[in-house]
């Protein structure tokens, strides 16, 4: 299925998901040229809509589009009308009414980038929307994992925290066991979702054995503001059972790599030794993001040339 | 597609022989091939790049580089008329600063597709010089540009298709050839710029 807008990975299918990643291996080669700038979307303007905190993904969008030569306009929520009570359906009029051609939205409510779409001519990016989905966070970790093992399929990729609250779990959990992953979830009991192994998904309590014979390792950040409640006592209890360190990823494969979507809390659920060390690729994600999103700009801004709305 | 309207405007040795011709004009021009180098437009172009290549060694004794650059990017028609085209990887990894750059495709129409490639060109460096060569110039120019270098000048109608197969799969022979598509069907002529 091909549509303007990018809302999750649930219902892309897998050829879809391909095109994204062969058409970021481009773009890729553009951030490492001299002059890291094409002309491809002249004329054409993205709203950077963030309704949450962000520096890496929206600074990654950001630069996505002026590397497109896009206007790229970046709103938040503090600071803009919606601090002022405005509804998320007027806001969306208002900056329709400017005529952009992209609307990148993050939100604190599940759907939001869904709703937005129905109401809006131009296409629709989820940056992230609650505890649902953050699609180009999957794409760029499946990219990432590409670029270092060469193919997905039959890899095994174990993924450790809050998996309940995560939409990076999400997102991640439903794209790899598209490309054939063998996808673990790994977790505290009152961090994992009733009915998870419906994703096709293996459940894990016990890190150690999550980790065994591995080939990725994708380390999900511990909500700080979350503790103290009923599922996560304290930062010192959780990195004892979940934290990553050298012990457990002497577990995985000898050549395991180590992800972590950021931002980082050093010393809980990731050891610093082993969040800088050789087998390490969280930067290597962060570079991989700003080609993902070139791709996906890209893509869309072809599709709604299709479409009758535009 | 149907073979049988195709018609040949170009056999093999009439392509061997152009681009033979074509070595020996661009080493004249250039008085030889010191600071030359040969960027193939994707993806028609890479082969004729790397057959110029084969020929200039023989006349000169040296190996140029070799580039491709695939325009995508460049396009002037992204969302106009369909969906995004496949990007494909541009490659050129020698320095152009100062270089004289054959920029070689396989047929030249609108020059829209030269003029996409020129930009793409100038954000690797800054050439000396650029010069076009192409096998088939079939007419209908849309911008100011003109070959340097052309294998043979062919007359067609705009609903025509034209293409050149070089080393083809099912290893039939090489050759130019031109088709009617129907003025309707989106051929190459369409998606080509």
């Amino acid at each position: 299925m091909t549509t303007k807008h990018l809302l999750d990975i649930e219902t892309l299918d897998t050829q879809r998901i391909v095109q994204f990643l062969d058409t970021a291996e481009v773009f890729f080669d553009v951030s490492r040229r001299k002059v890291r700038k094409v002309p491809t979307l002249r004329g054409k303007t993205v709203i950077n809509l963030f309704f949450e905190a962000s520096t890496r993904t929206r600074t990654s969008f950001e630069i996505a589009g002026k590397r497109l030569s896009a206007d790229v306009v970046n709103v938040s929520s503090s600071g803009s009308s919606v601090s002022k009570g405005e509804t998320l359906l007027d806001t969306v009029k208002n900056l329709e009414a400017m005529r952009p051609d992209v609307l990148v939205i993050r939100h604190s409510s599940s759907g939001a980038p869904h709703f937005v779409a129905k109401n809006t001519a131009s296409s629709v990016i989820n940056a992230g929307d609650g505890t649902h989905e953050h699609p180009t966070q999957a794409l760029l970790d499946a990219f990432t994992i590409r670029r270092a093992k060469g193919s997905i399929r039959d890899l095994v990729v174990t993924i450790t925290g809050d998996v309940t609250h995560s939409r990076v779990a999400r997102s991640n959990a439903h794209l790899l066991t598209k490309l054939g992953a063998k996808v673990r979830v790994c977790g505290p009991r009152t961090m994992m979702p009733v009915g998870i192994e419906q994703l096709g998904v293996e459940v894990f309590d016990d890190f150690a054995r999550a980790a065994e014979g591995a080939d990725v390792l994708m380390m999900l950040r511990i909500q700080r503001e979350r503790m103290g409640e009923v599922l996560f006592p304290t930062a010192r209890e959780y990195s004892r059972q979940f934290g990553l360190g050298r012990r457990v990823l002497s577990m995985a494969k000898p050549d395991a790599i180590v992800m972590h979507p950021g931002p980082m809390n050093r010393g809980v659920e990731i050891d610093p030794e082993v969040a800088d060390g050789p087998q390490s690729v969280i930067l290597d994600q962060v570079e991989a993001g700003v080609a993902v999103r070139m791709a996906t700009l890209y893509l869309l801004a072809g599709e709604a040339g299709q479409s009758p709305l535009s | 597609m149907d073979p049988s309207n195709a018609r040949i405007v170009m056999d093999a040795d009439e392509i061997a022989r152009a681009l033979r011709r074509i070595a020996g004009e661009v080493t004249e021009r250039n008085r030889g091939a010191e600071a030359l180098c040969l960027v193939g437009v994707r993806r028609g172009g890479v082969p004729l790049a790397y057959r110029l290549r084969v020929l200039l060694r023989e006349l000169e004794g040296r190996d140029v580089p070799v580039g491709t650059v695939d325009i995508n990017l460049y396009r002037d028609d992204l969302g106009v008329s369909r969906a995004a085209p496949v990007v494909g990887r541009s490659d050129i990894h020698f320095d152009l600063d100062g270089r004289v750059v054959l920029l070689v495709d396989d047929v030249l129409y609108t020059g829209r597709t030269v003029r996409a490639a020129i930009d793409a060109l100038m954000d690797y460096g800054r050439p000396r010089a650029v010069q076009l060569c192409c096998l088939i110039d079939r007419g209908h120019r849309e911008l100011p540009i003109a070959a340097d270098y052309v294998g043979r000048v062919v007359a067609t109608a705009r609903d025509e298709r034209v293409d050149v197969v070089l080393d083809s799969e099912d290893s039939s022979p090489d050759r130019a050839e031109v088709r009617s598509t129907g003025a309707s069907k989106p051929g190459k002529e369409a998606g080509a710029l």
